[in-house]
C-alpha cells in the first residue's frame, strides 16, 4: 500500500516537473487567468527578453479590476471610452498583449466578460486537480473546485507565461474541518468570516488549508468557491475543497470543460481527488457549526470579526499589547465606540458583488431579502455588480434585476468594483459600506472608507434598514 | 535582478502588525504599466497622519524597515515590492510575512528578515536612534551596541539573491523537462487542455 496522502500532497505531487535537492520543485501550471492590472509589466518583460508564452492554450485574458461597471456601449452600440487615462491605457494594454502573444482575449464587451474569478468556474477553464495561478490573491477561489490554485505577483505571473511553471516549496497542510449544521440566516460568507476570525489574518500563514466536514459537503458550488476565496484572508497560501457530485454537476456542460469521453476519463481521474483516509495534516483545526452566527466585521482586518449580535469590542480585551494598539488604531479609523451594539451602526452604502459574492446565487439571496422592500432614506448609495455578464443574463432572466432597481439598487455591468477603489466605484471618505466584498483594509474601498463585510442576504438587510441588521429578524 | 549582500543604515521604526498590501500601496497607484515611480504612493494613508516614521527626518532615505506579524497581508500585487524599493527600502523586518509578499520582495531583491517578536521589540528601541546592520552571507542583523540575531532563509533564495540569478533564464535550462512532463501529460489526461469554444 502506498502512504495515504492529502488532497493537497496529491495535486502537489501530480505536477512536479524538476525536483531539487532543496526541497523546491518546479510545479507546473495547469491554467493561467490574467487580468490588466498586474500583467503589463510581465508582458513587457518577454518583450524586453524576446520570450514568448509558452502555453497560449492554457491562459485566459479577462479585464475586471479597472473597468467602470457603467454601460460599456452606447444606444448605437458604439464602445464607451475609458474616461480615467491611465485606467484606460492598462485595459488598451490587455487588449493589444493577448492577441500579441496568441492568448485568448475576452473582451469587456463579451456576455462571458468577467471578474477572473468568477469566469474561470463559470467557463469549465478551472478544474478540479488542476494548478492555477493568477496575478490576484483571490485565485484561492478556485479552490472550491479542488484545484490548488493561488495569487502570484507579476514576476511570477511573466515566470508563467514563459515557462508554464513555478519555482515553489510546498507548502505545509491544514485542515478546517467544521461539522454540524448551521442555523438559518448563515451562509457561506458568514463560515469564512467565522473561520478567518478564528484562525486569524496570518492563522493560514505557510498553509494549505483543506475545508472539509459535513458543513462544507453541504455548501452549494457557489458557496465553496466564497469559502476559498477568502482562503487568503486568514493568510492560507490556497484553499481546498475535494470536488464531488456538487462539483461535477456545476462543471457538466460549462464551455470550456471537458466534452463526451473526455469528460468520463476527467470524472474517473476527479474521483481519485481526495484526502485518503489515515493521511496526516500537519495541523487540524476543528469548528462547530453551532458557533457560526450571521457575521459582520467592525475592524480593519477581515480577523475583525463578530456575530452580528455583538458589539463593538474595547481594546483592553484583546490579551496583548500590540493587539491593543491595532484594535485602537482600526476602532480611531472605523469611527466606532466599544460598547456600541453592531446593529446600532448606521451606513451610508451598500455593495453587492466581488469575486466573493457575485454569482447567481449570492444575488438571488439578496434579492430575497429585498423583495417588495426598498432601501433606507440614509442609504445614499446601493449597487449590485454581477460577477460576469452571464450571471447577469442569468439574474435578469430571473427577473432579480429588477428586485434591486426597485429597492432602489443601481444594476451594473460586471467587474471589480467597489471591492478595491481602483475603478470609479468608490465609498466616500468617512462614510461606512456594508460590503460583500472580502477585505476592510484601511483605505480599502477608497480613502477614508469604512468597510463592513457580511454576506449578500445581510448587505441586503442592511439595505432595508440603513444600519447594520440581523437578517434573521427580515427573514421567516 | 541586482546581487544583495548587505543592507546598513537607520531603520523606519514602524512597529505595526498585519500591515496590508492597500497600506503599501493604495490600489489607485496600481494603473500604471511600469514598475518605476511607485515610492511617492508608497504607506500614503500612514503618511497622511502627522508624525509618521516616513517623513520624519531622523529616518530620511531609510534602506530598513522594521514592522510586525503578518507584514505584506493581502493582495498578490507586486507594486507593494516595487513601491518599498523605489522609496529606497532594501530589508523589511518582521515576525512573519505573507506568503504572496515574501515571495515578490525576493524577485525584487528586497530581503525579508523574520526575527521573533522580542528581538523585533530590541530592534525598534535602537532605531529610534542608531543604523542597523543586516547581513545575508551570514544571516545575521546586528546593531551598533553588539546585538546579534541570527535569522533563516531558504537556501535557493539566498543563492539568488547573492548572486541576482534571472530565474526566468534559470527555468528555462529546465526546458526539456517541461517538455516531458507536457508529453507524458498529454498522453494521460489528453482532457486537461481547455475545450475550444
Amino acid at each position: 500500500m502506498s502512504t495515504p496522502q492529502t488532497l493537497y500532497e496529491k495535486i502537489w505531487n501530480a505536477h512536479v516537473v524538476e525536483r531539487r535537492d532543496d526541497g523546491t520543485c518546479l510545479i507546473f501550471i495547469d491554467r493561467h487567468l490574467v487580468h490588466e492590472v498586474t500583467s503589463p509589466q510581465a508582458f513587457e518583460g518577454l518583450r524586453a527578453a524576446g520570450r514568448a508564452v509558452r502555453r497560449p492554450d492554457l491562459t485566459l485574458a479577462v479585464p475586471d479590476h479597472n473597468l467602470p461597471t457603467t454601460a460599456r456601449l452606447d444606444s448605437t452600440g458604439k464602445r464607451i471610452p475609458i474616461a480615467d487615462p491611465e485606467s484606460a491605457q492598462q485595459l488598451a494594454a490587455l487588449e493589444k498583449n493577448a492577441p500579441e502573444f496568441g492568448i485568448r482575449y475576452i473582451d469587456a464587451t463579451d456576455a462571458m466578460q468577467g471578474i477572473v474569478h468568477v469566469v474561470g468556474p463559470e467557463q469549465g477553464f478551472s478544474l478540479p486537480g488542476t494548478t492555477i495561478v493568477c496575478g490576484d490573491s483571490h485565485t484561492a477561489c478556485h479552490g472550491g473546485l479542488g484545484a490548488l490554485a493561488f495569487g502570484i505577483g507579476t514576476s511570477e505571473v511573466e515566470h508563467v507565461l514563459a515557462t508554464q511553471t513555478l519555482q515553489l516549496k510546498q507548502s505545509k497542510s491544514m485542515e478546517v474541518r467544521i461539522e454540524g449544521e448551521v442555523g438559518p440566516g448563515v451562509s457561506a460568507k458568514d463560515i469564512v468570516l467565522h473561520i478567518t476570525g478564528v484562525l486569524g489574518a496570518a492563522g493560514g500563514s505557510g498553509y494549505v488549508i483543506e475545508y472539509t466536514g459535513s458543513v462544507i459537503r453541504n455548501l452549494s458550488m457557489e458557496g465553496r468557491l466564497t469559502v476559498s476565496n477568502m482562503a487568503i484572508e486568514h493568510g492560507a497560501r490556497a484553499g481546498l475543497i475535494a470536488p464531488d457530485d456538487v462539483t461535477f454537476e456545476y462543471l457538466k456542460d460549462r464551455p470550456m470543460a471537458p466534452r463526451g469521453a473526455d469528460w468520463d476519463a476527467a470524472m474517473a481521474y476527479w474521483r481519485s481527488l481526495r484526502t485518503d483516509p489515515g493521511a496526516l495534516y500537519d495541523k487540524v483545526v476543528v469548528i462547530d457549526a453551532a458557533d457560526i452566527a450571521p457575521s459582520v466585521t467592525w475592524g480593519t482586518s477581515p480577523e475583525d470579526v463578530l456575530p452580528i449580535t455583538g458589539v463593538v469590542p474595547s481594546p483592553d480585551s484583546f490579551s496583548d499589547a500590540s493587539k491593543q494598539a491595532a484594535a485602537q488604531k482600526s476602532l480611531d479609523y472605523m469611527g466606532l465606540t466599544p460598547g456600541t451594539a453592531m446593529t446600532d451602526v448606521e451606513v451610508q452604502n451598500i455593495f453587492i458583488g466581488s469575486c466573493t459574492n457575485s454569482r447567481i446565487e449570492d444575488l438571488r439571496a439578496a434579492a430575497a431579502v429585498l423583495k417588495g422592500r426598498r432601501k433606507a432614506a440614509n442609504v445614499k448609495w446601493a449597487i449590485v455588480v454581477p460577477g460576469s455578464g452571464l450571471v447577469k443574463r442569468q439574474a435578469e432572466a430571473e427577473g432579480l434585476d429588477r428586485i434591486f432597481i426597485e429597492a432602489g439598487f443601481e444594476w451594473r455591468e460586471p467587474g471589480c468594483s467597489a471591492c478595491l477603489g481602483m475603478n470609479p466605484d468608490k465609498v466616500p471618505p468617512g462614510e461606512r459600506c456594508a460590503s460583500t466584498s472580502n477585505r476592510n483594509f484601511v483605505g480599502r474601498q477608497g480613502p477614508g472608507a469604512r468597510t463592513h463585510l457580511l454576506s449578500p442576504s445581510m448587505a441586503a438587510a442592511a439595505a432595508v434598514t440603513g444600519r447594520l441588521t440581523d437578517v434573521r429578524e427580515l427573514i421567516d | 535582478m541586482e546581487p544583495i549582500s548587505k543592507v546598513e543604515g537607520r531603520a523606519y521604526p514602524l512597529g505595526l502588525k498585519n500591515v496590508d498590501t492597500d497600506i503599501i500601496i493604495p490600489a489607485e497607484w496600481l494603473k500604471t504599466i511600469s514598475r518605476s515611480g511607485l515610492g511617492k504612493g508608497a504607506f500614503e494613508s500612514l503618511r497622511a497622519v502627522s508624525g509618521n516614521v516616513f517623513d520624519d527626518p531622523e529616518y530620511a532615505g531609510a534602506p530598513i524597515l522594521i514592522a510586525g506579524d503578518n507584514f505584506g497581508c493581502g493582495s498578490s500585487r507586486e507594486h507593494a515590492a516595487w513601491a518599498m524599493a523605489d522609496l529606497g527600502i532594501r530589508a523589511v523586518i518582521a515576525p512573519s510575512f505573507s506568503d504572496i509578499f515574501s515571495g515578490n520582495a525576493f524577485k525584487n531583491g528586497l530581503l525579508t528578515v523574520v526575527l521573533p517578536q522580542e528581538a523585533i521589540d530590541r530592534l525598534m528601541q535602537v532605531a529610534q536612534t542608531d543604523p542597523i546592520n543586516v547581513d545575508l552571507e551570514t544571516q545575521t542583523v546586528t546593531t551598533p551596541f553588539q546585538d546579534r540575531f541570527a535569522f533563516e532563509i531558504d537556501p535557493f533564495r539566498k543563492h539568488c539573491l547573492l548572486n541576482g540569478v534571472d530565474e526566468i533564464g534559470l527555468t528555462l535550462q529546465s526546458g526539456e523537462a517541461i517538455s516531458t512532463y507536457e508529453n507524458k501529460i498529454a498522453a494521460e489526461r489528453p482532457w486537461l487542455v481547455p475545450s475550444p469554444t
